[in-house]
Parts: structure tokens; sequence; C-alpha cells
């Protein structure tokens, strides 16, 4: 695997993998960019404030890093993110006296429904992953970027009506693949 | 959510808005771990082979950084202090 004008959509979680362990520094970039939005959802979805989500971010992939050696099986390399993320998020809350760890009762399960919500976007994202880079980008822009038609038909020289209209074929598509994948990405587990 | 479940564009939508990106310079960072992890290997390596430098790091780190060249950034510091034998 090679360097820089790669198209890393195409590549698998597990070639990500196993280029970063033969040190290539484009597959971390790339095994960093996959994730961090997984990891940072986490971290949102325990409610941890902007302080403690981004300590927990850096040690999350400092951890990736460092252990990314000890991983059996590189297709398992999502729910090992996610397992992590969520051991440091708790640490962090407990750590925290005026933001106790949530117990068995309703905030746990408030917490599991946040957890399930992330789980089932990240699948999204993957399906995302599987359309054009134009319509990623554009799905993109307008619903994790919460950018505005105008503000994106300016950064892609196209009219504000022909955004809209392209967000909703590329929303038709993805929907498509959505219900076409090969299956539902691993759960994060329990922490 | 199972395999082939039907899922209206509207519920599709809330699930993108589910991922927004981390904040740019927290991806950097992170993506700059590489860098820092051979940073601190070559200062062990001089720590390993100068045993006045391993005392001046032990006793200095980030005085020792800099008199052996590198920036004293504070995730060097850090992947050191953890990686450093004690006293």
């Amino acid at each position: 695997m090679t360097g820089t004008a790669m198209d890393w959509a195409a590549v698998s979680d597990a070639e990500v993998v196993r280029a970063c362990r033969a040190g290539e520094d484009a597959a971390w970039r790339e095994l960093v960019e996959r994730f961090s939005r997984y990891v940072y959802a986490i971290a949102r979805a325990h409610r941890l404030d902007e302080s403690d989500a981004e300590d927990v971010f850096q040690e999350t992939f400092t951890r990736i890093y460092e252990h990314l050696g000890r991983l059996r099986d590189d297709d398992a390399i999502r729910p090992w993110i996610g397992q992590l993320t969520r051991r440091l998020c708790i640490d962090r809350l407990r750590a925290a006296v005026r933001d106790p760890v949530p117990d068995d009762s309703e905030e746990r399960g408030e917490l599991d429904r946040r957890m399930i919500a992330v789980d089932e976007a990240v699948s999204v994202q993957e399906a995302l992953r599987t359309l054009s880079a134009d319509c990623r980008e554009i799905l993109d822009r307008f619903f994790c970027r919460d950018q505005s038609y105008n503000t994106i038909g300016e950064l892609l020289d196209l009219p504000p009506g022909t955004i809209a209209s392209r967000i909703s074929r590329c929303l038709g598509k993805l929907r498509t693949a959505y219900e076409g994948r090969s299956g539902p990405a691993p759960a994060s587990g329990e922490a | 959510m199972n395999e082939n479940t039907p899922m209206d564009e509207v519920r599709l939508a809330e699930l993108l808005r589910e991922l927004p990106p981390a904040p740019e310079a927290w991806l950097q960072a992170a993506q700059e771990r590489p860098a820092i992890a051979r940073a601190a290997d070559q200062v062990l390596e001089l720590a390993e082979a100068d045993a006045e430098f391993r005392r001046t790091l032990i006793a200095d780190l980030e005085d020792a950084l800099r008199t052996a060249g590198h920036e004293p950034d504070p995730r060097l510091v850090e992947t050191l202090r953890r990686r450093l034998p004690e006293g």
C-alpha cells in the first residue's frame, strides 16, 4: 500500500490497521480520520465537557497507536476502539466528582440509548463511504458539518437549488446503500 | 437496526448528524502521534547511549530536550515521562 494519492475510501479497516502496523504514516492518518468521529461521538454520548472529551480523544488514539500490535483480529478494530473509548470516558467520569458515572437507573438507560444511536450512525457512515466522492462531500457538509445551502454552493460553485436537489438525490442513494449493506456494524460493546 | 432494515430519509439524516467531525486541531494532534513516538525513540536512544544525558533528562526533561534540539512539545514530554525509568 502506498502513500499520498491513494483513495482510502475503498480500503478496509483491516487493511488500514495492517498498513499502520507496517509503519505507514499515511495509514495512521487515515485511521485517525476514519475513527475520529466515532471516538468523538462516544465522548459526546457520555456528556463529557469539551476539555475532558479532548483528553479522552487524544488518550484513545495514543493507546491505539501503542497497542495496535496486540489487536488479534484486525477486522475487530472498531469494537476495540469503541470499548477503549467507553472505558476512558467512564474513568474520566469517575475521576470527576461533579458528574458521577451513570448507575443502573434511568441515566444508564439513556447512555445506552445514545450509544445505540452512535452505533447505528456508524453503519450509516459506512454506507456513506460506498457512495461517490461528490455525494459523500455534499451529505457530509450539509448534515454532519451543518453547512447551509449557500455555504456549500459557494464552496462547490453551484447554485443553492442544485445543492438541494443533489442532497435529495444523494440521500436516496445513501438509503439504497444502507438498506443493501452486507451487515450491521459491530456494536462498541459494554463498558 | 438489522441488515436490510428499511429506513426513512428523515431518520437517515438524523443519524448522519450523530457523527459530526471532531475539531480539526484534535485530529491533527492525533495524526502526529507517530512523529512524537519517533522523537521519543530518538531521545531515549540518546539517553541509553549517554549516561550524562540520561541524568539530565531525568532531572529536567524539558531542558534536556532543548539541549538535544527538540522542542519540548507537551505530547513528547508526556510520552517520555511515561517511558522513562524512575529516578
